[in-house]
């Protein structure tokens, strides 16, 4: 603190895209350890879906499998039949549910404001939101694999081409679930509002798009409301992967329709990074 | 060109909010190295102002450049040359101390030493703390912390010390010195007027969004307002004069009384001077305002307050 300051020489090249590169990589790492510090985030996003997988598959068991014969035999177990929809309902909520929450948080309690007055780019800040919901959303993956095949005995695929599939849902859902997070985050006017505008609509994506009920059973209208929104593309994306080709017989039009999940899934994707691009200011501006 | 160049430079600043004008043509210059203090009651405009200059409100009429920008298009080379303290947040603190400095730290292009910067705020002990477990007063260091890290050339401080004890405050007066010292030029607010006269070169009132006063501490007020009040018991009845000249009243009271009873020589504190400048300013809006003269009883102004115990020392 002796070394007398000099201006330093305003180098424009140091403020370039490399540094907002290396500094959102910085922030991705700093993301990650504070989401694993909130023990509510912990539970409510992260540990929710194996919780759910577990709780349905032990609560339904007495019914015997999804699909079976009438004596009994054949089917998938319940297990099997709700894990499609939890890694989706795990996608949407480790993208949306905890960046709408989070970045509310960040608005109200001043974490934006100061963040605003420093040099650091808000490319830089993004990169670090979506890095920490890549990571945790990973081992939240993982987490519910693991559960599903060692403790219910749910058969994994064993095509590569299925895991293809897998990989290019997982991936464009989990971008969209993303940026849609980040935009959202505008909706709630206070931090502590924002579990309470947030979460509810995310509970009801839930039960319309086939994550608690099988999306077969709802009525034509309501299938209907719920293609709109990308939770039910990811559903049943994930149904395509896990679930026996037999069942692509009670999806809409009796296949996986995985070109229209394509198309569902980007169209969200571009409209939420229009939407962030246009809304997002570290803080609200009162002029 | 850089080093005559003002730091700040602010002319005929406005702000309004909808019909509500909360600045109303301010104008001053903080030099390179000038640590500068905005004084003025709650609401006055000091934040609207400060945060004006930050970037983070846009102004509504008049001129602002900070650092040779327009605060308001300040990039970021801009910001890398600023520090800001704002006023107390609410973040949620799951980080420790050390981690939170070594994040920001990568911000900046020059950064200060992490170490040095938790020794400089006395946080030694709380390095590895997380934030949410620290008191009120540690926070606010660590806020301090996080508004030097960057070697910043002007450095804004926002109420700084709010809820920092007496000992906290001493100590980062001392850092505020040791800045000073490295040529960082300080724009400052507080409610504490003894704050503004340890730390600031020059000090601004404001009320009601109108710039009532500038100058050296020292020089804040009317003469009127400055001068001495000599305080005196006579027959068991406390007697005060003012006068520019206190020796002479002492030494003609002497003549008179021998030695006086209860004898005090007081010069107005800062903080008359300045709840003067705050009283007189809103008393003159409040009368323009009611056109209607008010009872010289209910003014505080320093020039109605020779009549009798009205000055507090």
């Amino acid at each position: 603190m002796t070394a007398a300051l000099q201006a330093p020489a305003t180098r424009a090249s140091s403020f370039g895209i490399g540094r907002t590169l290396r500094l959102g990589a910085a922030r991705i790492g700093y993301e990650t350890k504070v989401y694993f510090r909130q023990s509510d985030t912990l539970f409510f996003t992260f540990l929710f879906p194996v919780i759910m997988l577990t709780i349905f598959s032990v609560a339904f068991q007495g019914m015997g499998n999804i699909g079976a014969n009438p004596d009994g035999s054949g089917g998938i177990s319940q297990a099997a039949g709700y894990l499609p929809g939890m890694i989706a309902a795990g996608i949407l909520l480790s993208g949306v549910q905890n960046l709408g929450t989070d970045i509310a948080m960040e608005r109200s309690d001043g974490t934006l404001k100061r963040l605003g007055g420093t040099p650091l780019p808000v490319l830089s800040y993004f990169f670090g939101k979506m890095g920490q919901v890549l990571a945790t959303s990973l081992l939240q993956l993982a987490l519910l694999l693991l559960v599903a095949h060692f403790a219910f005995g749910v058969d994994l695929p064993t095509e590569p081409a299925k895991w293809m599939t897998f990989a290019w849902v997982y991936l464009l859902g989990i971008a969209t679930s993303a940026v849609l997070g980040i935009a959202i985050s505008r909706l709630p006017r206070s931090g502590k509002s924002a579990t309470a505008v947030i979460i509810p609509p995310i509970l009801i994506l839930q039960f319309i798009s086939g994550v608690y009920l099988q999306f077969a059973l709802l009525p034509d209208w309501l299938q209907s409301v719920a293609s709109i929104f990308p939770l039910k593309w990811m559903a049943q994306g994930m149904r395509s992967v896990f679930l026996p080709e037999s069942f692509a017989a009670v999806e809409p039009g009796g296949v996986w329709n995985l070109a229209g999940a394509a198309i569902a899934l980007l169209i969200w994707l571009v409209g939420g990074l229009v939407i962030c691009r246009l809304t997002f200011r570290w803080i609200r501006k009162d002029s | 060109m850089n080093a005559i160049d003002p730091a700040v430079s602010v002319d005929k600043l406005t702000k309004s909010y909808g019909s509500f004008t909360a600045l109303t043509g301010v104008t001053f210059d903080i030099e390179r190295g000038e640590t500068f203090a905005l004084l003025g009651p709650n609401g006055a405009g000091k934040s609207t102002t400060i945060e004006i200059l930050e970037g983070y409100r846009d102004r509504s009429g008049g001129e602002a450049r900070v650092l040779g920008s327009d605060p308001q298009r300040g990039g970021l080379a801009w910001k890398a040359r600023i520090g800001i303290v704002l006023q107390s947040s609410g973040e949620s603190g799951n980080v420790t101390v050390r981690e939170q400095l070594t994040q920001f730290a990568g911000y900046y292009p020059n950064p200060r030493s992490v170490d040095e910067v938790i020794a400089a705020v006395g946080l030694e002990d709380k390095a590895n703390t997380r934030l949410k477990s620290l008191s009120g007063g540690q926070r606010r260091r660590v806020d301090v912390a996080l508004g030097v890290i960057g070697r910043p050339e002007l450095l804004f401080l926002d109420e700084p010390t709010t809820g920092f004890d007496p000992e906290a405050r001493r100590h980062f007066w001392e850092l505020i010195r040791s800045l000073k010292r490295e040529g960082t030029t300080i724009l400052l607010t507080t409610h504490y007027l003894d704050e503004a006269a340890q730390l600031s070169d020059r000090a601004a009132v404001i009320a009601a969004g109108t710039l009532v006063a500038i100058g050296p501490i020292d020089t804040l007020g009317s003469d009127e307002a400055r001068t001495p009040i000599v305080r005196w018991l006579e027959n068991g009845i406390a007697r005060e004069q003012r006068a520019s000249d206190p020796g002479r009243v002492v030494a003609e009271l002497v003549g008179r009384l021998g030695e006086p009873a209860g004898l005090e020589i007081v010069r107005p504190s800062l903080e008359d001077i300045y709840l003067g400048l705050v009283g007189a300013y809103e008393a003159d809006l409040a009368s323009r305002a009611s056109h209607t003269p008010r009872p010289p009883s209910a003014s505080s102004t320093p020039s109605a307050s020779s009549t009798k115990d009205q000055v507090s020392a």
